[in-house]
């Protein structure tokens, strides 16, 4: 039986019941989440189990929400199941001032560096990542660019020409 | 429609079918020339420059069209690019630098011997251009000195021609003594340079 969104599903509640939230398919892919404490045992569930063989990690990403109080920063997975060409998409929402994720390293390796952009990026924590330290920014910098905690542009700047750039 | 052209629209006649540099003033004899030393080696420096291309983006492509037949810097005494610094006299810096390669552009630069120049082609390198953002520097002269500035998004290769016979102008004209002169060292002291 070829796999398909309702039996992923139904795998994944029989495992993990009431502890999967959030249930849906934008444009046809399967989309759900969980709480943080929980995303290596639903990851490491996807990967062993022998229908299920979801062993490519797509993507890392955080998204930052600034008015979800509590749950502030989301870590999205995208999986691949590479035999039968199914992706589905898993979210773990944190808290911004406890930004401590679990790291999916030992799983996929394609996760270091990954979780080191995000890391880069948003500042999520990822707990037990053998090398958490900036990849793409310099290492002097002393905040996480992506977060949506800046103004959009800065008008007192000095260090650029008002008439050269259309600011007035 | 093509975009009009702003350089070379007057027509010069060619007075000589071969391009030569004038010498520089001084008095001459039977067997001797005499003049100032400084005339003399600004002369030959500014007609041998090697420049050093360190093209990051969109306006190194523009550079290649640069050193190609249709434009060739060539003319200009700068045949030889090289890609060592150490052997060269002026650094070309085309493109977009992000924070995390200005201490390579600082480095290259501190590798090049003096005297040096420096010529920044495009908003990018100028000023930031457009990347007005966290990860790239707003113009490399936060970090190292610049001769001359070559604005446009990309310059045209006639406005390099332009900015490299500024450069050129600099070279001729500069005093032997600039290089050990306070202001200078002051300058370099700026950039925490030595």
């Amino acid at each position: 039986m070829a796999l398909s969104n309702e039996l992923i599903r139904q795998k994944l509640i029989d495992k993990f019941g009431e502890e999967l939230t959030n249930w849906e398919e934008p444009y046809g892919m399967l989309t759900f989440s969980a709480t943080k404490d929980l995303n290596l045992k639903v990851l490491q569930f996807l990967y062993d189990d022998k229908e299920l063989q979801f062993r490519f990690l797509t993507d890392l990403c955080a998204i930052h929400f600034p008015e979800r109080k509590g749950e502030e920063l989301a870590v999205v997975y995208h999986l691949h199941n590479l035999v039968d060409n199914i992706r589905i998409r898993f979210k773990v929402y944190t808290d911004i001032n406890t930004p401590d994720v679990f790291s999916a390293t030992a799983l996929y390796a394609a996760a270091n560096w990954m979780e080191r952009e995000t890391f880069d990026f948003y500042g999520v924590n990822f707990i037990g990542h053998p090398n958490l330290k900036r990849i793409l920014n310099i290492d002097e910098m002393e905040y996480f660019p992506m977060r949506k905690e800046f103004p959009l542009e800065d008008q007192t700047r000095k260090d650029k020409d008002d008439e050269m750039f259309g600011r007035s | 429609m093509p975009r009009p052209v702003q350089y070379n629209i007057t027509e010069k006649p060619i007075e000589t079918p071969i391009g030569m540099v004038e010498g520089p003033p001084g008095f001459s004899g039977e067997g001797f020339f005499a003049s100032k030393l400084g005339d003399v080696v600004g002369l030959a420096r500014k007609n041998s420059i090697w420049p050093l291309p360190f093209a990051t983006s969109c306006c190194g492509i523009e550079f290649m069209a640069l050193m190609g037949s249709h434009y060739d810097l060539a003319r200009f005494g700068s045949e030889r690019v090289s890609f060592s610094p150490r052997q060269c006299d002026l650094l070309m810096v085309m493109g977009t630098i992000a924070k995390k390669m200005a201490p390579i552009v600082k480095q290259v630069y501190l590798q090049m011997a003096e005297p040096r120049w420096v010529l920044a082609m495009g908003a990018c390198a100028s000023s930031g251009g457009i990347f007005d953002t966290y990860s790239v520097l707003q113009g490399i002269d936060q970090i190292i000195p610049v001769d001359v500035y070559v604005p446009g998004c990309p310059p045209r290769p006639e406005a390099v021609l332009d900015g490299f016979m500024k450069v050129q102008d600099l070279v001729g004209k500069e005093s032997l003594r600039r290089r050990n002169s306070d202001r200078y060292r002051d300058l370099m002291k700026s950039y925490g340079i030595q």
